[in-house]
């Protein structure tokens, strides 16, 4: 179901590339849809202004020292060279993200599918109910902050009260300031959140596939949930499970609010230190925007290389 | 209507159903019973805050915190209506932008062919994966340039230039719109504009209300201290922030600020979900 390409449009694309009048006919060719590009003219118009050039400038940047107030140096590779040999924090920064993408990435992903699905099988209203519970977390603001009350340090905290009370521990336990604790705490608070944008964005796919299409599965001989899964309901999400995808992947990858939120501004041993942290901390703290950018292309190319992979993985879904 | 079909679907076993069940409690005790803790703190008085052992529930609910949060709110310098309303302007108007002109854009990749479509398509794809926070610098130079710092502009416009809402109308334009039923509708002499207000936007409902509540979220959550520095300017969640970040002594207040930033979403969502349950309804249309 991709967008309408009428036989003469199909012609003239074909013959774009082939005869030597090719400006000519890609002109006559954009001219021919000139209300398409006044569809996506306003939109691109602040697009470009505020999404594409901010990126280009960055990129741009990433090649030069520029701490905000004398005007950019340009240093060629000098800061992607530090990146690697010089600063031992953004090795231990990549390590944790790549650590903390692969396990929350996945989950999420996997979560929000699934209970997106589950839901989609239940009675309106108690579609609706669960629904609101699951993406709860996810819409209220800093509700995550709930969290800091739970695992505190000292025997006020929920955990460590009901711990110590049992007896299981006999002092509290400093869950946010211990690295053997940090990292996982931060992933269970973070899939606590995760139920957002792809979760709803599966659920209001799952409903807008027509009932009809199932019936006709049925009669093509669909025998079980996971036939119909697999054959059925996964073919028909495939550009939402992208979507779901790549949001997941940007959530996993640049992940960083959230972590500091909960252990601080210098986590202990940097345990929960990510690559977009590291990015903040060098933009904001210490004005040092050249090298900044220079974490973000490299962060950018990750993500896009895991994207790749992902569609590569995705094609071959039903 | 959903009803016909889960009759139908027979091929169903009850191990499977019961598993299912399970998992959806589990995940359902682990989504609300933080939330529920969150909404008893509200309730508790400041000493049950800090009692050992820790109480799940308020063993004498007040609404003491609420009370306190009020005054704290009347004695504004600025008037906490203020913040309100430009925390409203500032949703309604993002969110307003950003799913028309959006959805314009997303109709004609998902719908028309023409040059330059598949960069376009590029071009959105990958922005989605470039880190927000590096680019706030440059647009902060954009924005003095056009001089919007320190105007609502500076939070509404680049709303507007949300990614997220384009990659998911076209998803669904693309699935939900029938080519033939727009075939139609030109044959029939309808214009490209009326395809996309009359026939698209309605089919695709579900899907713009969704973006709302996806922008809605972006930018309650935002508190605008980046360009807006005029505290008569400064969204609703700044201000309650502010009332937040006061210390032990306002640990009950804490907690009520953190349900009323709660409900106003989940309000906001709830009505949203009945707009969208309603449309699932009444439109069978989709499959013409």
């Amino acid at each position: 179901m991709s967008a309408v390409v009428t036989p003469e449009k199909q012609v003239a694309e074909g013959s774009a590339q082939i005869r030597p009048g090719r400006l000519k006919t890609l002109w006559q060719n954009m001219k021919a849809n000139k209300i398409s590009y006044l569809f996506v003219g306003p939109f691109m118009v602040l697009f470009a202004i505020f999404v594409v050039v901010p990126i280009a400038v960055s990129v741009g940047l990433s090649f030069t020292y520029f701490n905000m107030i004398e005007p950019p140096r340009w240093v060629g590779w000098s800061n992607y060279l530090t990146l690697f040999l010089e600063d031992d924090v953004f090795l231990i920064a990549v390590k944790n993200t790549l650590f903390f993408a692969a396990i929350t990435g996945p989950i999420s992903y996997l979560l929000c599918f699934v209970f997106a699905w589950l839901i989609n099988e239940l009675k309106p209203k108690i579609r609706t109910i669960l629904t609101l519970l699951f993406y709860a977390p996810s819409i209220s603001a800093n509700a995550f902050m709930i969290w800091t009350v739970m695992f505190s340090g000292d025997a006020y905290g929920y955990i460590n009260g009901v711990l110590l009370y049992w007896g299981i521990v006999d002092k509290p336990i400093q869950w946010l300031l211990d690295p053997t604790w940090m990292m996982p705490i931060v992933i269970v608070v973070v899939l606590w959140m995760s139920l957002g944008v792809s979760f709803l964005t599966f659920i209001a796919g799952l409903q807008g596939i027509d009932p009809s299409f199932y019936e006709a599965g049925v009669i093509d001989g669909i025998r079980n949930r996971w036939q119909e899964l697999w054959y059925l309901t996964l073919p028909m999400m495939k550009n939402h499970m992208m979507f779901g995808a790549i949001i997941s992947i940007t959530n996993s990858f640049a992940a960083a609010e959230q972590l500091q939120a909960l252990t601080g501004n210098t986590p202990t041993d940097w345990a929960t230190w990510t690559v977009m942290q590291h990015i903040n901390d060098y933009g904001y703290v210490r004005y040092e925007m050249g090298y900044a950018s220079a974490m973000a292309v490299l962060l950018f190319l990750t993500m896009v290389l895991v994207q790749r992979l992902v569609q590569r993985l995705l094609r071959k879904i039903g | 209507m959903r009803l016909r079909i889960s009759n139908r679907r027979l091929a169903r076993s009850m191990g499977g159903d019961l598993s299912i069940f399970i998992f959806l409690g589990l995940g359902a005790l682990y989504m609300a019973l933080p939330m529920i803790y969150a909404v008893s703190q509200a309730f508790k008085p400041l000493n049950e805050l800090f009692i050992f052992p820790p109480q799940f529930l308020p063993r004498h609910p007040t609404l003491n915190n609420f009370s306190e949060l009020f005054i704290l709110m009347a004695q504004s310098w600025v008037p906490i209506t203020r913040y309100l309303f430009n925390s409203l302007f500032i949703v309604i108007a993002g969110t307003a932008g950003n799913v028309l002109f959006g959805s314009l854009c997303a109709y004609a990749l998902a719908k028309h062919d023409f040059p330059g479509k598949g960069l376009i398509n590029t071009l959105v794809l990958f922005s989605l994966m470039f880190a927000g926070s590096v680019l706030v610098i440059p647009r902060y130079l954009i924005m003095s340039y056009f001089k919007w710092i320190n105007t609502y502009s500076a939070l509404v416009i680049p709303a507007w230039a949300a990614t997220l809402g384009v990659f998911l109308m076209r998803n669904f334009i693309d699935h939900m719109v029938h080519d033939s039923l727009l075939e139609a509708a030109r044959i029939d002499g309808a214009s490209e504009f009326y395809c996309y207000w009359r026939i698209v936007m309605p089919i695709v409902k579900p899907a713009w209300l969704t973006l709302i509540i996806l922008s809605f979220q972006q930018l309650w959550g935002d508190q605008g201290t980046l360009f807006l520095y005029s505290e008569e300017l400064k969204p609703l969640p700044y201000a309650l922030s502010q009332i937040m970040g006061g210390g032990v002594g306002r640990a009950g207040v804490a907690a009520a600020v953190s349900v009323i930033l709660m409900v106003v979403p989940i309000t906001v969502f709830v009505w949203n979900q009945s707009q969208i349950v309603q449309t699932m309804g009444t439109s069978g249309i989709t499959g013409e």
